[in-house]
């Protein structure tokens, strides 16, 4: 197999959200050359900000992606509310927990059985899948509808709610209408246990990387909205000090940019990341169930994430409940927030990775800038890292069976290209 | 299913322009109607839900998200072509989306000052949608689209049939919520009044004043409109930012925007 050139391109990347296409050339069994390229084309997010009032961050920043709109809502809405040195209500606090809880059990349901699995199993689609997995489907198309009825009851729809505000909620839900989750929450609970068993019953590749996981930590949960940004390479900061230690690139191939790590490379954010810096803050219902499935941290095989993201299923279902418990609508739906001069930074977690908001305001609380950075173009490089490596692993195999395997070990990375892309570099075109 | 089978469905190819998903992720978020619907239809081409791309022609093209790039612009062309019916999901494709807040900058300067290395990106001055290029069979409306407006639509266009899709206000919706007026009784701004119905009067029923996602309704009068926000005190900056939100390159919302500067 000396010096035979191979190529393993895919012109249009399937089960992703957004457009990109995938480039690796093989001279032997070396790796000669990645490129994950995203085409998607430029939305300009972060100019228009400018000028617009900050209480509409929220509703515009939501348009990056309507996979993970509540992600974008939350960092827009923390780092203003920084900016403005808000403090928030507790119990809205609480809300904007089960808000995302409803995200992640959407968005989650969505890759796991609709974008992963099919993959596992040799199917094209879920659609193929649903005709020999009839009844794995529906159930998942049940647990994918709660999470949905959690962000419709908070946010007035599932894609681009409505209600998230700086400063808490337009409108909150009564006490009975939060109870009225619970018999379906429940049975989510039930079928995400049984997600983990089935996602762990399937076949992995063997392949492990040493990666830098980063996500957020929190002392006393698993994390949403607050903790400080750390690795398990010794990384410990506050969201203020972001800029600091990361930095974006610009390669050629992209449509989108590079972020990395300063003088240390790529990084892995998302669910993997979360489980191992985190997994003492899962509820024992979750760690329970991840230590049958033999799911022990670190987890360092990208493809057994799909396990991982069962398991977030897992907490998503018991915090829901725990929330719902434990919720007495506040005093206020939010606390005013009036304009002033300042800036402010915010990561949440959004089902993919840490997602990076900074907005400066003046003091009419119109946006003098913003920056956003989201968890698909931290992963980015992270990704062609990975096919460099696995790709060499995959030299005696047929060609599309190659290809095959190269779009899962992307897809092990629920890339979301539309967010990659809001901030790309453009280029005018004089002829339009 | 058998290839036989798989013949006699009508079907349907979703495409992708500058678009954040979230209207074709509708298809998907419509779970009770899902399966029904992929078990009528034969899903050629939806690179999101799929690795099986089917070469056309289709019956039923859906197009999301807007033309801002030069291979866009030609391959919607190419998309036209090849699909009998072609409908556009969304306001991105029926209006431009919210990336059409470009159109009124200077994008030279705007890429100056945001952008340090603009090489190797090719992008129009312009946000546009479809209809600018091709001519559309039908526009559904929405930032996102409601998820049953489109199984109606996809229904009614197999069947042969008018959607029933309604062009009237969110006033409607928020009287047959039995809503109170929040302008009236609260006086806070609204689109309400000149907006194409299909939300469900979700903001107004949400203690908020509708932001026009759903873009104008058949025939709005915004000038009545932009009087009636300046009486509830609304200044010419807040009342061109209202209508240059998700729909601002509709073209009554675009003339409400640059008029109400004028006066």
């Amino acid at each position: 197999m000396t010096g035979t050139t191979r190529t393993i391109k895919v012109d249009t990347l399937a089960r992703v959200e957004g457009e990109g296409s995938l480039y690796i050339k093989l001279v032997g069994e070396r790796v000669t050359d990645v490129k994950l390229k995203i085409f998607e084309p430029p939305r300009m997010f972060e100019a228009f900000l400018r000028d617009r009032h900050f209480s509409e961050a929220a509703d515009i920043t939501a348009r990056i992606c309507g996979i993970c709109p509540i992600a974008y809502q939350m960092s827009a809405v923390h780092a203003i509310e920084r900016a403005l040195g808000l403090r928030i209500d507790p119990a809205v606090r609480l809300l904007r927990r089960l808000f995302y809880c409803g995200e992640w059990i959407e968005s989650h349901t969505l890759h796991v059985y609709m974008l992963h699995a099919p993959d596992f199993l040799g199917y094209e689609d879920v659609i193929e899948m649903a005709r020999d997995h009839r009844e794995v489907v529906e159930k998942a198309l049940r647990l994918k509808k709660i999470g949905n009825r959690i962000v419709q009851l908070l946010g007035g729809r599932e894609i681009h709610p409505i209600s998230a505000a700086v400063g808490g909620f337009h409108r909150v839900p009564t006490k009975q209408q939060v109870r009225e989750l619970v018999p379906d929450l429940e049975w989510a609970l039930a079928a995400s246990c049984e997600a983990v068993q089935w996602t762990s019953s399937l076949e992995f590749p063997i392949f492990e990387q040493d990666y830098e996981f980063v996500a957020l930590r929190h002392p006393d949960e698993y994390p949403f909205n607050e903790g400080r940004l750390v690795s398990n390479h010794g990384l410990n900061i506050d969201a203020a000090e972001y800029e600091d230690h990361f930095q974006e690139l610009h390669v050629k191939h992209s449509n989108a940019l590079h972020s990395v790590m300063r003088g240390r490379g790529s990084y892995l954010v998302g669910p993997l990341a979360r489980f191992n810096l985190n997994y003492d803050k899962l509820p024992a219902a979750a760690q329970e169930t991840a230590a049958k499935a033999g799911l022990q941290p670190p987890v360092k095989n990208p493809f057994r994430s799909i396990i991982v993201r069962a398991v977030e299923l897992v907490f998503a279902c018991a915090e829901a409940l725990r929330v719902i418990r434990e919720y007495e609508p506040p005093a206020a739906p939010r606390v005013e927030a009036p304009n002033r001069a300042g800036s402010g930074q915010a990561i949440t977690e959004a089902p993919r990775g840490i997602l990076y908001h900074r907005y400066a305001l003046d003091e009419n609380g119109l946006i003098l800038s913003a920056k956003i950075i989201p968890p698909t173009s931290q992963n980015q490089r992270r990704i062609e890292d990975d096919l460099r490596e696995y790709a060499s692993h995959l030299v005696a195999w047929p060609l599309d069976e190659a290809t095959w395997k190269c779009e899962q070990a992307i897809r092990n990375y629920d890339p979301c290209i539309s967010c990659a892309t809001h901030f790309l570099k453009l280029q005018i075109d004089r002829d339009a | 299913m058998s290839s036989e089978k798989k013949k006699s469905r009508p079907r349907i190819a979703v495409f992708k322009f500058a678009s954040c998903d979230g209207c074709q992720l509708s298809l998907l978020d419509a779970e009770d109607e899902l399966l029904a619907v992929v078990g009528a239809v034969e899903i050629a081409y939806f690179p999101e839900a799929t690795r099986t791309m089917l070469k056309g022609p289709y019956d039923i093209g859906l197009v999301e998200g807007s033309v801002i790039t030069h291979g866009d612009a030609e391959r919607i062309q190419e998309v036209r072509r090849k699909c009998k019916t072609l409908i556009t999901i969304g306001a991105c494709a029926t209006a431009g989306g919210i990336q059409a807040l470009r159109n009124w900058k200077d994008v030279d300067e705007f890429i100056r000052v945001v952008y340090a290395s603009p090489q190797y990106i090719s992008t129009l001055k312009l946000s546009t949608p479809i209809a600018e290029h091709v001519p559309v069979d039908f526009e559904l409306r929405g930032c996102p689209i409601n998820k049953y407006q489109l199984v109606e639509l996809i229904s009614a266009t197999l069947a042969g049939r008018k959607p029933n899709i309604p062009t009237y206000s969110v006033c409607i919706e928020c009287k047959r919520k039995a809503n109170v007026c929040i302008a009236v009784a609260r006086g806070i701004a609204c689109l309400g009044p000149v907006t194409q119905a299909g939300c469900g009067a979700l903001c107004p029923s949400y203690d908020r004043g509708c932001y026009g996602c759903y873009g104008p309704m058949e025939t709005p009068n915004t000038a009545s409109l932009t009087d009636q926000l300046r009486i509830l005190g609304q200044s010419n900056d807040q009342i061109q930012r209202a209508f240059r939100g998700f729909n601002a390159w509709a073209w009554q919302f675009r003339q409400a925007s640059e008029e109400c500067q004028r006066k």
